[in-house]
């Protein structure tokens, strides 16, 4: 039994099920970051772990106290809103005590976690202003000022970086992730920023459509991601689908495709299980970084196939160049050292990473276990 | 080239701008030219006015029509003045502002912060009486306030007035509070704040604009009514009934200072409430539609 448990939870409006029998167990001290595309449940997930929706099926624990219709001050929670939702009319003090103040804290005891938590964020010289007068990242501080004040069993966090601008949210980002490592709180954060997921969590939650459709470490969801929905949503360039089908070759399952020339290649699978594939079709998942320039490529893998393809578009983004050009069929990103000379329209030969591919079942979509 | 241009653009602008303020100052002097005439002649003798011209300035000034209007003037059969019908006015029209102002910021809070089934129609039922005409609901209004045993009282004028009230506050309410993001609601939730403490230290602190809305349109509209305060008011009618019943007594000489004098402090409170309050009224008026 976890220290936030979610088992076998659904949620429905009418008749339409949202949320689909979804079990998550959070250990104390984790960091869950529930991730998907809008609409995929997780922000309503979100809102029955704090109280502001009715759980319609299965159950919620915190602590192994059943939370189903309690309230959610007696949760012992605390919430960052996306809009931090702070009050207008109170004061950055005010705002992060109101929470003690309504459940009875006499005042000298507000004051001292006050300034404790106003000096661990570096709030002590806005304790007296109007929220309006604060920035974003300053308001983003107050919000989460008011959840620690609470010293709450979970803390839940809802997209609470998606009204920064670009610079501040990776500054935030780190904040939070500091701030994570100092107090060994227990979090559970929605976003629907792969990055955001990968560097913050302890656990990842993937969900799409109302299924929670991978739950692991940032590593597992990475590197062995369970379908095609999980490999393309995170990490950005997405996850290269492609067509391929599988044929014996030297006693070893091989990959074998098209490239933009029209020639055949053959890449050597480092999953011996590979075998029970030979003569199907499978959908070959290479990430970006799998598919570089030889001086590139990752001297500990034991599997680095070579691939002449012409190259298409050439763009260089600073640390990196990112190729695109098309094999199997489909437009593939390559991921190359900044420096690498490429010329769109010529023959270009990459190293590819076979440790690091992974095979899809065209018809479940889900990834062939090695 | 680019200086001539811009010398024209200048002098083209002054020629509209003069021309709007003339526009603006004439319509001004239309409206202000009745008031005009009341102030004028309620500060003179009445042998001024019957004799002369109305628009004239007195050539003795006097606030004997003040007083007398205030105090002595006959007022139906009693010599009283308006003096105790706008005390009856205050009664009434004090507790009827707050109340039906109250009401409808609660109703705003629940119709858009928490939600119910059928929510939306309980609003549109009370838009509905925004619609209604005063007359058809006399006679039913009428059984009502005799049923209550409050008929011919200050209370049953003030009933009267908060449950034709409520529609429109309802209705401010509703609409102030829709554009008030409900996380903030949430947030206070969490944080363990009820009902009423949410309202009272979350949503209160922050509907001034609206309130001056709500406030300014129910004291005009209470104050000025005619209707009830001459169907319902029985032994306390209110300010208007009782001008009435001292501009249009068919008996005896008619003193139109007094009059002028006793029409003047009948929309003075009105006048002092929009004067304070105007400003905001704009304002508020606006903060439903557009966020900021």
């Amino acid at each position: 039994m976890g220290f936030l448990d979610i088992s076998n939870v659904t949620k429905s409006y009418g008749k339409t099920e949202v949320l689909h029998r979804v079990d998550i167990g959070v250990e104390e001290g984790e960091f869950l970051v529930l991730v998907g595309p809008s609409g995929c449940g997780k922000s309503t997930l979100l809102n029955m772990i704090a109280g502001l929706e009715d759980i319609t099926g299965g159950d919620i624990s915190i602590r192994g106290r059943v939370m189903n219709g309690v309230h959610p001050s007696k949760r012992n929670i605390a919430m960052v809103f996306q809009s931090y939702a702070l009050y207008p009319n109170m004061t950055v003090g005010q705002n992060m005590t109101f929470g003690l103040e309504m459940h009875g804290v006499p005042k000298p005891e507000r004051d001292k976690a006050l300034t404790e938590v106003a000096a661990l964020l570096q709030l002590d010289k806005l304790l007296d202003r109007k929220p309006g007068q604060l920035s974003g990242g300053q308001r983003q501080r107050v919000a989460m000022g008011r959840a620690l004040v609470r010293e709450p069993d979970v803390f839940l966090f809802d997209e609470p970086l998606s009204n920064l601008d670009a610079k501040l949210r990776v500054d935030m980002r780190t904040e939070i992730k500091k701030l994570h490592a100092k107090l060994k709180t227990t979090i559970v954060y929605v976003t629907h920023d792969q990055i955001e997921a990968l560097t913050l969590s302890t656990r990842i939650a993937v969900m799409n459509d109302g299924y929670v459709q991978q739950l692991g470490t940032p590593k597992e969801v990475y590197d062995t991601p369970a379908n095609i929905f999980v490999a393309t949503f995170m990490g950005s360039p997405a996850m290269n689908i492609i067509p391929a089908q599988v044929a014996m070759q030297d006693g070893a399952p091989h990959a074998v495709l098209t490239n933009a020339a029209g020639e055949t290649v053959q890449l050597r699978f480092s999953q011996e299980n590979m075998v029970d594939w030979v003569g199907r079709d499978i959908l070959l998942g290479l990430r970006p970084e799998a598919l570089t320039d030889p001086e590139g490529a990752d001297r500990k893998s034991q599997n680095i196939a070579a691939l002449s393809n012409p190259v298409a578009v050439a763009e260089p983004a600073g640390s990196d160049t990112f190729v695109t050009m098309t094999l199997g069929g489909r437009d593939v990103i390559a991921r190359l050292r900044a420096d690498t000379s490429v010329t769109p329209g010529t023959s270009f030969d990459f190293a590819v990473n076979m440790e690091k591919a992974v095979a899809f079942d065209p018809e479940t979509e889900r990834r062939i276990p090695a | 080239m680019s200086g001539a241009t811009q010398s024209t653009a200048v002098s083209t602008g002054r020629i509209t701008r003069t021309l709007i303020y003339l526009v603006l100052l004439l319509f001004a002097l239309f409206y202000l030219l009745p008031f005009f005439v009341m102030v004028v002649n309620s500060l003179k003798p009445l042998d001024e006015i019957t004799g002369g011209n109305m628009m004239s300035l007195p050539q003795t000034w006097t606030i004997q029509p003040w007083l007398q209007a205030w105090s002595s003037a006959q007022i139906g059969v009693e010599p009283t003045g308006l003096r105790p019908y706008f005390l009856n006015s205050l009664l009434m029209v004090v507790p009827a502002v707050a109340i039906s102002t109250g009401l409808g910021a609660i109703n705003g809070y629940v119709l858009t912060k928490w939600r119910f089934r059928g929510d939306n129609i309980i609003f549109g039922l009370l838009l509905f009486s925004c619609f209604i005409p005063f007359q058809i609901v006399l006679i039913p209004m009428a059984t009502i306030l005799g049923k209550l045993g409050i008929a011919g009282s200050i209370p049953g004028l003030v009933l009267v007035h908060v449950v034709y009230g409520v529609g429109f506050t309802t209705l401010y309410y509703r609409n102030y509070y829709a554009a008030f993001p409900t996380e903030l609601v949430r947030a206070a939730m969490i944080d363990g704040a009820g009902f009423f403490r949410i309202f009272w230290r979350i949503l209160l602190p922050v509907s001034g604009p609206i309130t001056v809305v709500s406030v300014i349109w129910q004291f005009t509209n209470v104050w000025n009514d005619f209707l009830f305060g001459a169907s319902f008011g029985g032994q306390s009618q209110p300010m208007t009934v009782a001008l009435n019943n001292l501009v249009s007594s068919s008996t005896g000489v008619k003193e139109y200072n007094v009059h002028f004098a006793g029409a003047i402090l009948a929309a003075l409170p009105t006048l002092l409430v929009y004067i304070v309050a105007g400003r905001y009224f704009v304002r508020g008026l606006m903060a439903g539609s557009v966020k900021g």
